[in-house]
């Protein structure tokens, strides 16, 4: 398997979407620079999209001096779970998420204990921008805790299963489960051996997984059949994500929701710069969904609308017609 | 989001590229700057030695020198003479060397070297415009008649000054010369009579002195080449031949009416010339020339020697970065920083390739080490990462140390390493350390070396160290081909194993 190749020929048969096409055409061309902030600092994103009814985590409280860490200690008293964040960090980094507590210790998704000097020096670190962008001065955020929905949290190892969903101009275009593994230490980043299954857009269902950007059908971990999965409310989770684009205005980006157990979905957090193991997980190239959204002569103004585009595209049958949105011809309201 | 069309954007970098290229050519064929690195270039060395007996008086010696001799470049000048003092003077276009001594007797030998290119670019002559009398030219019965008679004869045969004078050495050289030529000839010799007569005709003329360039010859005559001034440039004839020009072996060491040679205080006095062909290479050539060429003030031996070092460093710096863009745009290496690779490399070129790498490996597995420590020390970032500067600064006068004392002056290279940057790819490698394990340390560690060693190896090819820093014009390239290489939005080397899985579906 060491020289195993594909012929570029044979990618492009597949649409399969390039790192670098993806920085030129997509990202460079649809994402304003203007609108990164909105993504990259995890506070900007709540506040944002809670304007546009998309619900997340609710936020605990935010660390943004070095003094404020000598505080923490008594805010998280009588916490039990909680995920401390980078507020500009990516991919993931520097996020730790605690679900418990063990005497003064506190313990991870993967049972292991961290103290709380661990957990000062861990702000400490966040502060000076040892995971932001270019190493600029950051703020911890401090969340609730998400209890991921049973369902879901069964296919996944020590850590919240999340749904990506790639949002092309307000369209759903592609979409997968990522779920955590132990050799991804619970977080459901790819990069690092989560497990990443694609869905079908049309119904939620799972279609290929995929490790390590490797094809795998069982759970490395607690060896579930992984084609077995059906997302619920899908048509609801796919509005969020749609609705995200109203939020930010980003032309490209991936939407990252978990389904709290008792909340329902929530958003984690949005990102400029999706990556493309997401094509693997489906078996299918993004290229020709991107395309087909690009050659729409008459965009959908409203989330439903889009959303209902998407899913009828993806081959989805009986789902509830839209309310067609046309722009009114007389003002509202005449005085 | 606007789309503005790709059409300018592709236009202004293939102009870029062509000016880029355009300028090099020139750059070549205007100063002769040679493509290739160690190009050499014949130089002819021309030695005039002359004797003569001193009186033991106050000697004072002065020799004609070439002055822009047609079809050559003066490289270097040079006078050999023990005891005098010698200056090169120049007075309405006669340039001498001068030896003066206060008392000499008895034989002396002085000599007078040049250097010359031969150089295509200054074969044709100089202007000079005039006006420029004729030497005014006295003859007596019957010369006047016979010399008049010829001038009428060749006048009507020709239109100008140029075609004149060849008419009249045809007739000079002719192989039935008539009455009037022999009576001319009889008591002058050709050069002479033909420099009487064109002047006698109006036409500004004089005698040049040429020497036959051969190697190894000792000991070779002048030749009397005869000039003529057309009202802009003194144009030169054969006057065996009849033919326009200077042959490309001819060196004319005289132009100007002045004497060859004087010698005040002595006697007996001779000149000979000797010569000799050596090859130079053909930059040093191109670094005297420059400050006399057009293009020569843009070009960067101009600037001090000192300073041209450090050009000649950083102008490899652009073929670092297209190695940097070939390989994370076309192959997909993941390297640690964008541009440290390109730092270690200038570090590597500094320190030789293998001594850099065991310096670097070697500071960065000790930086790491410690990293860990300070890790537990739960230090604020920037208080960290100066603490590490420090520590990499002991690091590298440790190895230096144990490195001189062992006999390694290897160990002192370790020096030449930027210690902020060596200091960031600790921080920066134990950060991935901690987050993403030992594995993906190993990738982008190995991912930078191997960037790192190939920009090394470009930047110290012989070729690319002469091109950059001779032809600063094909930088313009390189930026043409790393903004080209910037729109490239096809699959990078690494996706087509990385998307290997797809081959299964569809």
């Amino acid at each position: 398997m060491m020289f195993d190749w594909i012929s570029p020929r044979a990618l492009n048969r597949r649409g399969m979407l390039s790192m670098n096409k993806r920085n030129i055409d997509y990202i460079a061309r649809y994402n304003d620079r203007s609108a990164y902030p909105l993504v990259d600092n995890k506070l900007k994103t709540k506040l944002v999209v809670d304007e546009c009814n998309v619900a997340s985590p609710k936020l605990l409280q935010v660390v943004s001096e070095q003094h404020e860490i000598g505080h923490f200690r008594e805010r998280v008293a009588d916490l039990d779970g909680f995920a401390i964040k980078p507020a500009k960090g990516s991919g993931g980094k520097g996020i730790l998420v605690i679900v418990g507590r063990d005497g003064d210790d506190f313990v991870k998704p993967s049972g292991s204990k961290v103290s709380l000097e661990e957990i000062e020096r861990h702000l400490t670190n966040i502060l000076a921008g040892l995971y932001s962008l270019g190493g600029s001065p950051d703020v911890a955020v401090i969340e609730a805790l998400v209890r991921s929905d049973p369902r879901l949290a069964r296919y996944s190892h020590e850590g919240v299963p999340d749904i990506r969903i790639v949002v092309f101009k307000g369209y759903p275009v592609m979409a997968m489960l990522r779920l955590a593994t132990h050799a991804s230490d619970g977080k459901a980043n790819l990069h690092q051996g989560a497990v990443g299954v694609g869905l079908n857009l049309a119904n939620g269902q799972a279609l290929n997984a995929v490790q390590f950007d490797r094809p795998i059908e069982f759970h490395p971990d607690n060896g579930l059949k992984l084609a077995d999965i059906r997302i619920d409310n899908w048509h609801y989770l796919l509005n969020m994500a749609s609705r995200c684009y109203e939020a930010t205005g980003l032309g490209y980006m991936g939407v990252d929701l978990v389904v709290d157990e008792t909340q329902g979905p929530l958003l984690l957090e949005l990102n400029a710069r999706p990556g493309l193991a997401i094509q693997i997980a489906n078996g299918q190239g993004l290229l020709p969904r991107l395309k087909a959204v690009e050659a729409l002569k008459r965009p959908h103004l409203t989330p439903e609308e889009r959303v209902h585009w998407s899913m009828v595209r993806a081959g989805a049958e009986n789902i509830p017609e839209p309310e067609r949105w046309t722009p009114a011809l007389e003002p509202m309201y005449q005085i | 989001m606007i789309r503005h069309s790709k059409t300018p954007f592709y236009l202004a970098t293939t102009l870029l590229i062509l000016a880029g290229l355009l300028l090099a050519v020139l750059r070549h064929l205007q100063m002769g700057v040679p493509w290739l690195p160690g190009e050499q270039q014949p130089v002819w060395l021309v030695e005039a030695r002359i004797d003569f007996q001193a009186w033991g008086e106050p000697v004072s010696v002065d020799l004609n020198i070439p002055d822009q001799p047609p079809g050559f470049y003066t490289l270097t000048e040079q006078a050999a003479s023990p005891g005098y003092g010698f200056a090169i003077t120049e007075h309405q276009g006669d340039r001498r060397a001068e030896w003066t001594i206060r008392d000499a007797a008895g034989h002396q030998t002085l000599y007078f070297k040049t250097r010359l290119i031969p150089d295509q670019y200054a074969s044709e002559p100089r202007l000079e415009p005039g006006p420029i009398k004729p030497a005014e030219i006295f003859l007596e019965e019957p010369d006047t008649t016979a010399a008049r008679t010829l001038l009428q004869q060749a006048e009507a045969r020709s239109s100008d000054a140029a075609s004149l004078t060849r008419e009249l050495i045809a007739l000079l050289t002719s192989d039935t010369p008539d009455q009037n030529t022999r009576l001319l000839l009889s008591d002058a010799e050709l050069a002479s009579t033909l420099y009487q007569l064109l002047n006698f005709g109006g036409i500004p003329a004089r005698i040049a002195d040429g020497i036959q360039l051969e190697d190894a010859r000792r000991q070779q005559p002048l030749q009397p080449w005869i000039q003529i001034h057309d009202g802009d440039r003194w144009l030169t004839f054969n006057p065996r031949t009849g033919v326009q020009g200077v042959p490309e072996d001819v060196l004319l060491w005289r132009q100007a009416e002045g004497s060859l040679l004087d010698v005040v205080g002595g006697t007996d006095s001779i000149v000979r010339f000797s010569m000799l062909r050596q090859t130079v290479p053909a930059l040093q050539i191109v670094r005297a020339e420059a400050n006399e060429r057009a293009f020569g003030s843009l070009s960067l031996y101009q600037l001090p020697v000192e300073q041209q070092g450090m050009f000649r460093m950083l102008l490899l710096l652009p073929f670092g970065a297209l190695v940097v863009c070939l390989m994370r745009i076309l192959v997909g290496i993941k390297t640690s920083g964008t541009f440290m690779p390109v730092l270690i490399a200038v570090a590597f070129v500094q320190t030789s390739l293998l001594p850099g790498l065991a310096a670097f490996i070697s500071v960065v597995t000790l930086g790491l080490l410690m990293r860990g420590y300070l890790s537990s020390l739960n230090l604020l970032l920037v208080s960290r990462i100066s603490a590490l500067i420090i520590l990499v600064l002991f690091i590298t006068a440790g190895i230096s140390i144990i490195g001189y004392q062992m006999g390694f002056s290897t160990g002192m290279t370790v020096t030449f390493f930027p210690m902020v940057i060596l200091a960031w790819t600790i921080e920066r490698m134990s950060i991935l350390w901690e987050e993403e394990g030992a594995h993906e340390v190993l990738i982008q560690g190995a991912g930078s070396l191997l960037v790192a060693i190939l920009a090394y190896l470009v930047m110290r090819a012989p070729l690319a160290e002469h091109i950059s820093f001779n032809f600063p014009e094909l930088h313009l390239v390189v930026l043409g081909i790393i903004l080209l290489l910037g729109q490239y939005t096809g699959y990078k080397l690494t996706e087509l194993r990385r998307f290997a899985p797809m081959k299964r579906y569809k």
